[in-house]
């Protein structure tokens, strides 16, 4: 069996199912509504493993499921040399949400990383302090400002209603998921010029293929032809 | 640790006691704090960080430089020089094969009275316990270039933003290329000094950062477009600098040359030259010692004066055998306010073992 796994509601699950479905492949809830439990058609072999989108790197570098269906963004965070341990078998062109830095929009001054560079600099020399930027992508975030020479910064942790924390002053920029920019805006934000980090959407990824059985890699070059991937 | 590490690591530390050096030890877990106030996130990357219920921030100890520097400030000897043996942890967010843990055996010395000597009795000790191993030598001098960048003709702003970069070679790069007028600045820098108030329509403030800080940085941006870009004759000083690639003798030669137009590495250059003598002093053969202009740059910023570091002679992927150099700025940011000259070096165990079965 090659065990499939898909994000296990809303919207991620809709349009992963819509996307399989367009190309022959239907993928569905079995049982009642609220049961995470699934069912394939027009392919043998094939087993649909409904699990949370953040669940889906650690299982597919486990083995426990073979192909998953998540965001490129939660691959690169949750895993390290995320492109030696998973591969990529097709973006599939919805879910996109790109993965930004933010600032004050009052910050006039600062449309780079450069600028966001020299703003840190000087922010810690007047407040004692690292420059505060809040988020959820701490792996991406440190790469990315490490990568592009950004110091006197440190990130803070923050969950969710990233976009508030600078006005609750509990951090000084943000550097978070956005689609259309909208709910930035109306909190005071703008995105960096060259503040974009990775645009993500949601990907089929398939883990290392060691220890996969011969009607596994069957199945699996069975599956992308109907796909066509 | 196997038998024979843990028997190298015995001789190792005899060999640095010889020199004498006091044995000390520290904590394997340590606060975060120091760390983090130092290195920033970088540290997250490089160290295993976890949190301790009263103590905050903890950090399973990536070398012993920092609680090794603590525990001499807090003491009153000076000088003093210091020997220890334990494992160290770094993060590996890249290359898995890599290890997580090493031990390493350090010897570090604590004397502002003569650098140059202290310089060499640490490269020297370092030398003698490889002595016999298939390993090469390089050298740097972080100094040289700080008072390089100290001495250029510009405002001291652009010099502020060069030397907090320099151990960040491409931003480095990147900063004296615009400050040397080779890169046109940002089309957003040029269409905000475009505007007699840049502030005038701009959005009400909100964070910390406030609006006195937005203008303090523009006039800082103003006074910086007016100033003249660094001249060619001193990039290209620079460029000799960080492209010096020879055997110590030679870029001492080479340095004086430089030292003409860029007078402003005059002492550094001279304590080049008196860290050379007092090698060869120590029996060091410095006519074979090679020294690189860059050398240092790409570590974490300890180091600010003399660096080294030994090589497997024929295995271009194994770490370094062992490391070293000067770091008083970090004494005295960790001294608050009190800064001993210190210098030292640290020995992979298990490498020099590794490389003693291949003799």
């Amino acid at each position: 069996m090659l065990k499939l796994g898909v994000p296990s509601k809303g919207r991620l699950m809709d349009k992963t199912f819509a996307w399989f479905g367009d190309r022959g492949v239907s993928l569905r809830k079995s049982g009642s509504e609220r049961e995470y439990s699934g069912a394939v058609d027009g392919i043998g072999g094939v087993e649909l493993v409904l699990l949370s989108a953040g669940e889906i790197p650690r299982e597919l570098v486990a083995g426990r499921i073979h192909l998953g269906v998540t965001g490129s963004d939660l691959i690169r965070e949750k895993l390290a040399a995320w492109e030696t341990r998973v591969h990529a078998i097709a973006p599939m062109g919805f879910g996109g949400a790109d993965l930004i830095i933010a600032v004050p929009q009052a910050w006039v001054d600062v449309e780079t990383l450069d600028d966001l560079d020299a703003a840190a600099a000087a922010f810690r020399a007047t407040h004692g302090f690292r420059m505060r930027i809040a988020t959820k992508y701490h792996r991406q975030v440190r790469e990315f400002l490490r990568d592009n020479g950004v110091a006197d910064y440190q990130l803070i942790d923050s969950q969710g209603a990233t976009e508030g924390t600078v006005k609750n002053e509990t951090a000084e920029a943000i550097a978070d998921i956005t689609s259309t920019g909208e709910t930035l805006r109306a909190n005071g934000l703008k995105i960096l010029g060259d503040g974009l980090i990775h645009a993500s959407q949601a990907t089929l990824f398939r883990g290392r293929r060691d220890g996969w059985t011969d009607a596994q890699r069957v199945t699996l070059k069975e599956l992308e032809s109907l796909l066509g991937v | 640790m196997t038998r024979r590490v843990a028997t190298e690591a015995a001789r190792l530390t005899a060999l640095f006691e010889g020199q004498g050096a006091r044995h000390v030890d520290a904590d394997i877990l340590l606060s975060a704090e120091t760390l983090l106030d130092l290195y920033g996130e970088d540290i997250r990357g490089r160290a295993y960080l976890t949190t301790d219920p009263f103590g905050g921030e903890m950090v399973l100890r990536p070398d012993f430089t920092v609680p090794v520097v603590q525990m001499h400030m807090n003491s009153e000897a000076d000088p003093a020089r210091y020997t220890y043996a334990g494992r160290v942890f770094r993060k590996q967010e890249t290359d898995p094969s890599r290890p997580r843990e090493a031990v390493q055996v350090g010897f570090e010395v604590f004397d502002g009275s003569d650098p140059a000597g202290a310089d060499a009795t640490v490269f020297a000790a370092v030398a003698d316990a490889l002595a016999g191993l298939p390993v090469r030598a390089a050298t740097g001098d972080i100094g040289i270039l700080m008072a390089a960048v100290a001495g250029l003709k510009t405002s001291d702003t652009r010099k502020a933003a060069l030397m907090r970069h320099l151990w960040r070679p491409r931003k480095f790069r990147a900063l004296l290329d615009r400050f040397g007028g080779r890169v046109p600045p940002a089309p957003s820098r040029v269409a905000l000094l475009a505007q007699a108030d840049p502030l005038a329509d701009a959005a009400p403030s909100i964070g910390l950062r406030s609006r006195g800080e937005v203008q303090a940085r523009i006039d800082a941006l103003r006074a910086d477009a007016a100033t003249a870009p660094i001249s060619g004759d001193e990039m290209a000083l620079i460029d000799a600098i960080l492209s010096l690639d020879d055997s110590c003798p030679h870029v001492l030669s080479s340095l004086r040359d430089i030292a003409v137009d860029l007078p402003a590495i005059d002492g550094a250059v001279r304590a080049f030259a008196a860290r050379l003598d007092a090698l060869s002093g120590k029996g060091v053969n410095v006519d074979a010692l090679a020294f690189e202009g860059s050398y240092g740059r790409t570590s974490l910023e300890y180091y600010d004066g003399f660096v080294f570091g030994f090589y497997a002679a024929a295995d271009y992927l194994m770490p370094p055998v062992a490391t070293g150099g000067r770091y008083d700025a970090l004494t005295a940011r960790l001294g608050a306010g009190r800064a001993v000259p210190a210098v030292g070096g640290v020995v992979r165990p298990d490498l020099v073992v590794a490389l003693r079965g291949d003799v």
